[in-house]
Formats: C-alpha cells, sequence, structure tokens
C-alpha cells in the first residue's frame, strides 16, 4: 500500500483551478490516472469474508491487477442488467439526460477539482456510455457516435475512481430540470463494484464491524458503556450532576439510537454529552443499546442490501426491548436512510406505538408509520413548549453557524429544526451564503465513506466550497463554531476547516444545548462542555478575587 | 410500488392529444376547397386571364395585393406593369373585385381551409353578394 | 467531431427528399409512406419506452427534498419543494413541467477575487429552453390547421396573436422565430461554454441541427419559397383522414420539411427526446416526502442474511455480564450444541 499522500497547499488547489479549461482530448479518450491523494484503499479481504461478500483476496486499488475472476464483464454486464429492471430511477436517468449541463457546476468535487469527470452529467456518463454499447440499439450498431464504448478494465476502474469521488450529496438533483440523481447512479456503481469485491477499506472495514458488533467503530459493549461513563465523569465535573444511563434495558419507553462516531472521539462525544444531560433533566424513560449501537450505515455506500443487513438491527432490537418508539440522533446519511429506507427495508414492529414526547404530549405524526423521531425534532418540540430551561449567554463566546448535512437537506427536508433549536441556544448565529446553505448546501467532502486520510487531498478539494462558506462568514461576522447535525461532519469538518479556514470549531447541535440547558441542582457553571472556561464566569470569578 | 394506473392514464392522455388529428377526422372524406371563377366578369372574357399567371398569383397573390396597397397608398402609383408588360391599375377593389366579384366563393373558399385571415377587409367595403 | 457529423446526417436528410422527389418522382414515399411510419414509430417507440420504465418498480422513496419537511403545525413547510400530499406532489410535477422550475434555480460557479468560487443567478439555459419548447409547442398547434377541416377557433386564435405584428405577407410568426432563436442559443452554448462542449454527443447537436432544418425550411417555404398551400392541405388531410394521396404541383420544400419532421419523430423514441415522457416517471420529484407518515413497500424485497440479537449475545455475553448489561440466556453451563445458522429475515 502506498503512504497516504499530503494535500497540497491551500492556493496551489485554489490557483489551480480553472473552469473553463477542458482536456485537450475527449473523456473518452481520457484514461483515468490514479493519483495518491485522491483514492481510498482497497478492502482487506476479511472484512469481506465476515459478511460474505464475494471476490475477497488482497489487493490494492493502486495495483494494475485487481485479481477479479475471469468472467468479471459478465458479472457487471448482468449487474447493470438487473438494476436496470429493479430501479426505475436507474434506468430512467440512463435515458432521459440531455447533457444540458446545468449540474455541471453543481458538484463540490468539480468545484474543488475541475476534472470534468466529476461533472455529474460526466460522472454518469461514465457509466451510460457502457449502457449504450450493450443495452441500447442505437450504441449497439452505431458505438462511439451515438456515445456507446466497450466495457474494458480501464473503463472498470474509472468508474471505480469516479464512484469514490461523489459524496451521493444529491446537489446537482436540485438542479436538474429531470431530478436525475447523481446519488443513484453512484449507489447502482458501488453496488456492481462490490460484486467484484472491490469497496474500499475505509467503507469495509465499518461494515463488517457493525455486522457483528453493531457498530462502525467495532466498539464492544463493555466500551460502549465505559465511554458514556467516561462522559457521565465528565458531565458530573461540568454540573455537578451525577447520570446514570441504562444500556439494554427492556421496557423503556424509547429506544435511542445514535451514530456511533458520538461515542468516540471529539467533537462527536460532546454532542453526546449533550443528549445525556438533556435526557437526564427531562427525567427521560429511555435506554441505549450496545447491540443496535449504530445510527449510520456504511452499508448504503456498499450496496442496499448490506443496507439493509446492517439496519434488520434497529427494529428488531426495538421489538426486544419494547419499547414504544425510537429516538434518533444527530446524522446525516443516517436520517437519509431512517426518512427514506428504513421503513421499507424492515417493517417496523407491533409494539411500537405513535411516537408522542412524554414531556409536552406532543404527537410526532409525521413519523406515525416509522415510529422514528429525530432527536433535534424532539427537543425543537421541548423548546416550543417551554419544557427546558436555557441558558444561551453560555454560548456566547460562540460565534455559530449552520452547516446543512446534504442527507438531511436533500433527503428529508430538515431545516427549520436545527434552526429553532441553535437560535434558542445561542445568542450569535449567522448564515452563511444563500447559495450554500438548505437545499443548496454544500457537502462536507467526505461523505459517503469517503472520510479516510489516504485520499486527503480529494476531501481537501471536495470540501473547498464548503470551506469557502465559512471562511465567509468567519471574516465577516468573526464566526468561530460550525454547528451541524451529522457524525461524519464532526468527524470531518474539523480537517477540513484546519486546512481553509483555521480558527473555526465544529460542534453538533446537542453540544451547544447542553451548554445551555439549566439543570435542576447543577452546580455554577465554569466550564463549557468541553471543559474550556466560559469566558464570562472566569472574569466574574477573577474580579471577586481581586476584591 | 408502480403507479401503473397513473403512467397508464398519462399514455392515454398523451393519445388523445397525439393522435387528435386522426380520430378527429375518422370516417371523413376532405373536400378541397373549389374556388368558383364563374362571375359574368370573367366569364365576359375571351383569354381568360389574371394579372399575372395563375402559377404565380396562387403562392404569391397576397404578396402582389400588399404591394399594390404599398404603391397605392405610400407612392400614389397606380399602375401596375405585369411581367407580360400589360397595363393594370393598382386596386383591390376595382382591379382584382372587379373580376373576382365572388367574394365569399373565391377568396373566402381557400382562406377558410388555410386558416387564413386576410386584414383586407378591415378597410375594404365588400359589395353585398346576392 | 460531433458537430460535423451531425451536420452531415441533417444535410443528408435534406438531400433524401430533393433527389426522390425532385428528381426521382417519388412523392407517395415521401408525401404517405414516411409520415405514416414516422408517425407508428413515435408513437409505438414512446409509449414502449414508457411502459419499460413504468414496469421498472420503484423499491424506494426517494424524492429530492428542496425545502422544508412536514413536522409540527408550527413550522410553515414547503408544499412545493417538500409536498407532503398528492395534490402537492401534483403541484410540484406540474410546476417541474410548465414552468422548468428546477432549472430556474439554476446557479453559475465562477472563480471569483482571490481564488474563491462564486455562485450567481443565471437564467439564460431556462430562458432559452422555456422559449424554445413554448414556441415548439405553439408552432405544432398552428399546424392543426393543416388536419382540421374546418380549422378548429383557437388554431386561428393562436394564429392571429402569433402573427399580431403584422408584418410581411403572410404575417411573420412570432414563435417562429422565437423558435430559431432558440434553438440557435442552445447550439451557440454547445459550442462556446468550454464544460459543455466537453459533455456533448453527437446525440446533442444532431436534434438541435435537426430542429433548426425544421424550422428553417418551415420559414422559408412560408415567407420565401412558397408553395401551393391548399394543395399541401390536400396531402395532410388526406394522410390525417386515413385517405392519402399526394397532389401535385406541391413544391419540393414542402417535402423536405415533412421528411425533416418525420426524421425528428421516428428519431424520438431512440434518444434522449424522451425526457418529454421520462421526466413525470422521476422518482426524486414525483413522490411525496412522506416516507415517515406512510410505509412505501419495495415489491421485490427479498429475505437477506442479518446478525441476531441471539447470535451478538453469544459472543459477547461475558462482556456484558462482567459490566452489568443485561442478557437473555443467564446460562454459565453448556452452551447450545451449535451456533444456528445466521438467521435469513425479511
Amino acid at each position: 500500500m502506498a503512504k497516504a499522500a499530503k494535500p497540497p497547499k491551500p492556493e496551489e488547489i485554489t490557483k489551480s483551478l480553472d473552469y473553463k479549461k477542458t482536456p485537450e482530448t475527449h473523456w473518452m479518450d481520457t484514461p483515468v490516472e490514479f493519483r495518491p491523494g485522491m483514492y481510498c484503499y482497497g478492502t482487506r479481504p476479511k472484512y469481506l469474508e465476515e459478511v460474505g461478500m464475494p471476490n475477497p483476496r488482497e489487493w490494492s486499488s493502486a495495483d494494475e491487477d485487481w485479481k477479479l475472476p475471469e468472467n468479471w464483464k459478465e458479472i457487471v454486464l448482468e449487474g447493470i442488467a438487473d438494476r436496470l429492471n429493479k430501479h426505475r430511477s436507474f434506468r430512467l436517468f440512463m435515458d432521459i439526460c440531455v447533457r444540458c449541463g446545468a449540474c455541471a457546476d453543481k458538484c463540490h468535487f468539480y468545484i474543488g477539482t475541475g476534472d470534468p469527470k466529476n461533472m455529474p452529467v460526466l460522472r454518469a456518463e461514465l457509466l451510460r456510455s457502457v449502457y449504450r454499447k450493450y443495452f441500447t440499439t442505437g450504441g449497439k450498431l452505431l458505438g462511439r457516435v451515438a456515445g456507446a464504448r466497450e466495457l474494458t478494465m480501464d473503463v472498470f476502474k474509472e468508474l471505480w475512481y469516479y464512484a469514490y469521488q461523489c459524496t451521493e450529496c444529491r446537489r446537482c438533483s436540485v438542479f436538474c430540470p429531470y431530478g436525475i440523481d447523481t446519488a443513484e447512479i453512484t449507489i447502482m456503481v458501488r453496488e456492481i463494484i462490490n460484486l467484484l469485491g472491490c469497496n474500499t477499506d475505509w467503507i469495509m472495514g465499518p461494515v463488517a464491524n457493525c455486522y457483528r458488533k453493531g457498530n462502525h467503530l467495532g466498539l464492544e459493549p463493555h466500551t460502549i458503556q465505559s465511554n458514556i461513563e467516561m462522559m457521565c465523569d465528565d458531565i458530573e465535573e461540568i454540573t455537578g450532576i451525577r447520570i446514570e444511563p441504562t444500556f439494554n434495558r427492556k421496557g423503556a419507553e424509547i429506544l435511542f439510537i445514535t451514530p456511533s462516531g458520538d461515542l468516540f472521539g471529539v467533537p462527536g462525544v460532546y454532542t453526546c454529552m449533550g443528549y445525556l444531560m438533556l435526557f437526564h433533566e427531562l427525567g427521560l424513560d429511555y435506554t441505549w443499546s450496545t447491540y443496535a449501537s449504530e445510527g449510520g450505515n456504511f452499508g448504503f455506500f456498499t450496496s442496499l442490501e448490506m443496507a439493509k443487513r446492517l439496519y434488520y438491527k434497529v427494529y428488531a432490537e426495538a421489538e426486544r426491548l419494547g419499547v414504544k418508539w425510537i429516538l434518533g440522533g444527530e446524522c446525516g446519511h443516517m436520517w437519509r436512510l431512517w426518512h427514506q429506507y428504513l421503513a421499507t427495508f424492515w417493517k417496523p414492529p407491533d409494539n411500537l406505538e405513535d411516537p408522542v414526547s412524554p414531556i409536552t404530549g406532543t404527537k410526532f405524526e409525521h413519523a406515525n408509520s416509522s415510529k422514528i423521531v429525530h432527536v433535534v425534532e424532539f427537543t425543537a418540540d421541548l423548546i416550543r413548549h417551554g419544557k427546558i430551561k436555557l441558558d444561551p449567554s453560555r454560548n456566547d463566546h460562540l460565534k455559530v453557524t449552520f452547516h446543512d448535512s446534504c442527507n438531511t437537506s436533500r433527503g428529508m427536508g430538515f431545516f427549520e429544526e436545527p434552526r429553532y433549536v441553535i437560535k434558542s441556544v445561542c445568542n450569535h448565529f449567522y448564515e452563511m451564503p444563500e447559495n450554500t446553505i438548505r437545499e443548496k448546501t454544500f457537502c462536507c467532502g467526505s461523505g459517503s465513506g469517503l472520510n479516510s486520510s489516504e485520499d486527503m487531498e480529494l476531501r481537501m478539494r471536495g470540501g473547498l466550497p464548503r470551506a469557502n462558506a465559512v471562511r465567509y462568514v468567519h471574516e465577516r461576522y468573526g464566526v468561530n463554531m460550525l454547528a451541524n447535525i451529522c457524525a461524519i461532519d464532526r468527524a470531518a469538518l474539523p480537517t477540513l476547516m484546519q486546512y481553509w479556514v483555521p480558527g473555526v470549531e465544529v460542534c453538533g447541535v446537542h453540544e451547544l444545548v447542553g451548554n445551555a440547558l439549566v439543570m435542576t441542582g447543577e452546580q455554577k457553571r465554569t466550564m463549557d462542555l468541553r471543559m474550556e472556561p466560559l469566558p464570562g464566569v472566569e472574569e466574574e470569578e477573577e474580579g471577586e478575587e481581586e476584591e | 410500488m408502480y403507479d401503473g394506473g397513473k403512467i397508464i392514464a398519462g399514455i392515454v392522455i398523451f393519445l388523445i392529444f397525439a393522435l387528435f388529428p386522426i380520430y378527429s377526422n375518422i370516417g371523413k372524406a376532405y373536400q378541397p376547397p373549389k374556388p368558383k371563377l364563374d362571375t359574368p366578369e370573367i366569364q365576359k372574357m375571351v383569354v381568360k386571364k389574371c394579372v399575372e399567371p395563375k402559377e404565380y398569383m396562387i403562392p404569391e397573390h397576397m404578396k402582389l395585393i400588399v404591394d399594390w396597397r404599398d404603391a397605392a397608398l405610400r407612392e400614389a402609383k397606380r399602375t401596375y406593369i405585369n411581367s407580360r408588360g400589360e397595363r393594370y391599375t393598382i386596386s383591390l377593389q376595382n382591379t382584382c373585385m372587379k373580376c373576382h366579384s365572388n367574394k365569399k366563393k373565391f377568396c373566402d373558399e381557400c382562406h377558410k381551409h388555410a386558416g387564413v385571415k386576410p386584414y383586407c377587409w378591415d378597410c375594404h367595403f365588400v359589395k353585398e353578394e346576392e | 467531431m460531433g458537430v460535423w457529423f451531425s451536420l452531415i446526417v441533417v444535410i443528408g436528410l435534406i438531400v433524401f427528399p430533393l433527389i426522390g422527389v425532385g428528381l426521382l418522382g417519388l412523392n407517395a414515399l415521401f408525401g404517405i409512406v414516411v409520415p405514416y411510419v414516422a408517425l407508428v414509430v413515435f408513437l409505438v417507440g414512446l409509449i414502449y419506452r414508457v411502459i419499460t420504465w413504468g414496469k421498472t418498480p420503484v423499491p424506494f422513496h426517494i424524492p429530492t427534498t428542496c425545502g422544508q419537511q412536514k413536522s409540527f403545525p408550527w413550522i410553515k413547510y414547503s408544499k412545493l419543494e417538500s409536498p407532503a400530499t398528492g395534490w402537492e406532489v401534483f403541484m410540484r410535477m406540474f410546476l417541474e413541467v410548465v414552468t422548468f422550475r428546477s432549472l430556474f434555480r439554476n446557479l453559475r460557479t465562477e472563480m471569483g477575487p482571490g481564488y474563491r468560487p462564486v455562485y450567481g443567478s443565471t437564467k439564460w439555459l431556462w430562458l432559452a429552453g422555456i422559449v424554445f419548447h413554448y414556441s415548439f409547442l405553439i408552432v405544432l398547434l398552428r399546424h392543426l390547421r393543416f388536419f382540421r377541416q374546418p380549422v378548429p377557433e383557437f388554431v386561428s386564435l393562436i394564429d392571429s396573436f402569433d402573427g399580431f405584428l403584422q408584418i410581411g405577407h403572410p404575417h411573420l410568426q412570432i414563435t417562429g422565430v422565437t423558435l430559431l432563436l432558440a434553438v440557435f442559443y442552445l447550439f451557440l452554448r454547445r459550442i462556446f461554454i468550454p464544460q459543455v462542449k466537453y459533455i456533448s454527443l453527437p446525440a446533442d447537436y444532431f436534434p438541435l441541427l435537426l430542429i433548426m432544418g425544421i424550422a428553417g425550411s418551415g420559414i422559408l417555404m412560408r415567407y420565401f419559397l412558397k408553395t401551393d398551400i391548399i394543395k399541401v392541405k390536400e396531402l395532410t388531410m388526406g394522410l390525417a383522414t386515413l385517405r392519402p394521396k399526394v397532389p401535385d404541383g406541391i413544391g419540393v420544400i414542402f417535402y423536405i420539411h415533412l421528411f425533416l419532421v418525420s426524421a425528428l419523430f421516428a428519431y424520438f423514441p431512440f434518444s434522449k427526446l424522451v425526457h418529454l415522457g421520462g421526466i413525470f416517471l422521476s422518482p426524486t420529484r414525483n413522490l411525496a416526502n412522506n416516507s415517515r407518515m406512510k410505509r412505501h413497500v419495495n415489491p421485490w424485497d427479498y429475505p437477506v442474511k442479518v446478525h441476531t440479537y441471539e447470535e451478538y449475545e453469544e459472543e459477547f455475553r461475558e462482556k456484558m455480564k462482567m459490566v452489568g448489561i443485561p442478557v437473555e440466556k443467564d446460562v454459565e453451563e453448556e452452551k447450545p450444541e451449535e451456533s444456528e445458522e445466521s438467521e435469513q429475515k425479511e
């Protein structure tokens, strides 16, 4: 395996970008070049074996020989044919694109790389050209004139390379006059890639972990418990209140599931501390599960079947524990899946009831079928009904902006609830420019399983548009905190900020809630959830000392 | 999920629009217009001829008439010399309509078929036809 | 390369009837057989295409939400961008189809000062698209005068509005000009905008050039190379009443026009032009954002191998017990004979 390449300097990237320049050669004649820093390593065989996926072997995506089975071409073509018959979106999107180019400059990877194959239309054409060759009369007869090309090993590698330079963020689909969604195409290409065992290590590892241990990080039950207890220790130090969360408890009213990223590493754990404090303050009858300990789903970046296999645990655990409904933590692709896929993958079990907030009595009618509620919806409702006491001044050292995650934005329509919560717990909130937020939000550049270290240049390039918008509010308003509701954002954005906009930190919305939450019987707060001193309080104390 | 019903309904609506020219004409035979040249004035003519040859008049009469209008009204020119060297008075009323006194059976016959509504009659007076 | 190839094909399509009718006198072939064949290919091909899409299921509920979801009564949701009901979906689709709403959102990314990308509004593509499509629609409707006797009132009305400038004789019809201009713009952007040029295929230039040919020959026939329109109507009415005939004395320009139109119709189902039908079926636009309110069923759902809680507890029971996490089977004696094969669950 090649050593991870260091990304170039930020100004080297921006100065090299020229959107008006296209390669001298036609894209079909421009072979793919695997540039270190722009792609991830191939998966280790053991991960494939653990979940029973095809073609486990030692290989590297940088190798000439990918050690594919002899009939790889048939497998790919059958894979395409099979999916054309199963997904209307796929078949339709292969047929109706007019190449108007409206999507071309909407992709963060195109904006950050200037590589025309990262224009959504061309990314799709990479596969569409193969589709034409083998599945349309015109393509079969006329070949290249009809925009068709043979499937060769180089073409397969090109599909691979660009399927992992797409974060399935759907921004292009907002602008497409026919709603063509490149995510749908990337999902299909990745499924086909997985028929040959060519997933990336960074995706396959979490998948194998999640399958057996219940979460991407591979945290075992006792580790989950001790991680959360460590957070409780910190909370006790900050607030003087001891929280005793329960695990795998039968008969709880609510099952809480969050991405495992919140259980491990900063700044995810601060968000998790926010949940713990809030639920404790409410006296919520809820339980964690160590079995269903993952809200996210890297299976979705592998194949829809794998996504379904991993999500079996959610409803199964809700049924086993006999809870009434499920509350989900802050996560991007988790909520795309929970909102749009989960209840289709698995029928919600009968023991679940229509979700009702035990605190406010609000019926979450929009979740009556799937019985799953977003924690930010839950909190927004609490605040709306004045059920929690908040002191937003505890966040006064923060000038906050909000990054809409791709998945919750364009796969759920989740815009107002997080803003309502943030504005209730912070006094200083600033929006990024209009064309970079809400449905037009830019990806962090690391979504859909690309947040590895070996493709750092790709991530920094892909994150350029997002970072650029943060830089705007940073310079204009002094924004120093980038809030979001996505675990991958919390993992990826700190690196991105360090690279493009030093001085901006990253947090989950519930970290801000935890800061502002006035808990019954708490001691005077002198530090925030990061255990950094609260500026105002510190001065006061110093003043007292002087007296 | 297929939404088959909606798709079939869509196809039916599409066909209703696309095939309108065909099904709305079913069983009908089209009678092409037959402009009449049997006015007394024309019958009097020994050699039946218009200001220009018929082959020119059919596609280009509208142009000739508008040219005449411009000549008469804008340039006060009242004489037209045709391709045969003959002189005609430029006048819709007194030249064209003198022979073709049957507007309904001559002008309108074709104009109706072609869906054309010339604005000659916005200004010009049409003699009552018996 | 794509441009030249397409241009040669379109020129070929002009030369074909020029020789066929002009020299060989194959009027019946070009006046009757070709249009009928083209119409049948168009209808059958397009319907076949739509049915093929329709037979392909929509396994998952994947609307692209471009606005606030419906959640609480105190948060206003976006009925058009995140529709929650069938009626709202209908409105979203309706506006998408008749106003090209998504394209109206279009932005242009440019490298701004200090090497920072900036995003500005750009409506040219939308404008050209909408002018093109509506001009084409009106031109099509105007042509109904050749297929109905008497000419329907609405067709005459369109005709008089379209020609209200009263320029020239016959009156210049605005949509003919706007159609040609819009197509020309769409063509030029494929030549001059580098990204669009890079993605363009012959299949992109060809329909534009073909439509230019159609509009051009139509305009030529109406204003310059006039032909006997009454004879033309005799021919078209023959086609419409299924009693085809080819009157003598129709100029070859008409046959060129008709052949290009036939070519467009016959080409339609095999090309990107099927977006005409496809847009209605696009699952990112025509589904309500209500997947947590109403369960979406995948018709080809199949059982998959899962890792059950029992298997999980089997592996971690001791560790769970050690830290006091409740377990289902609190047995220390002999383990079950064999770990069961993973269950297949649906």
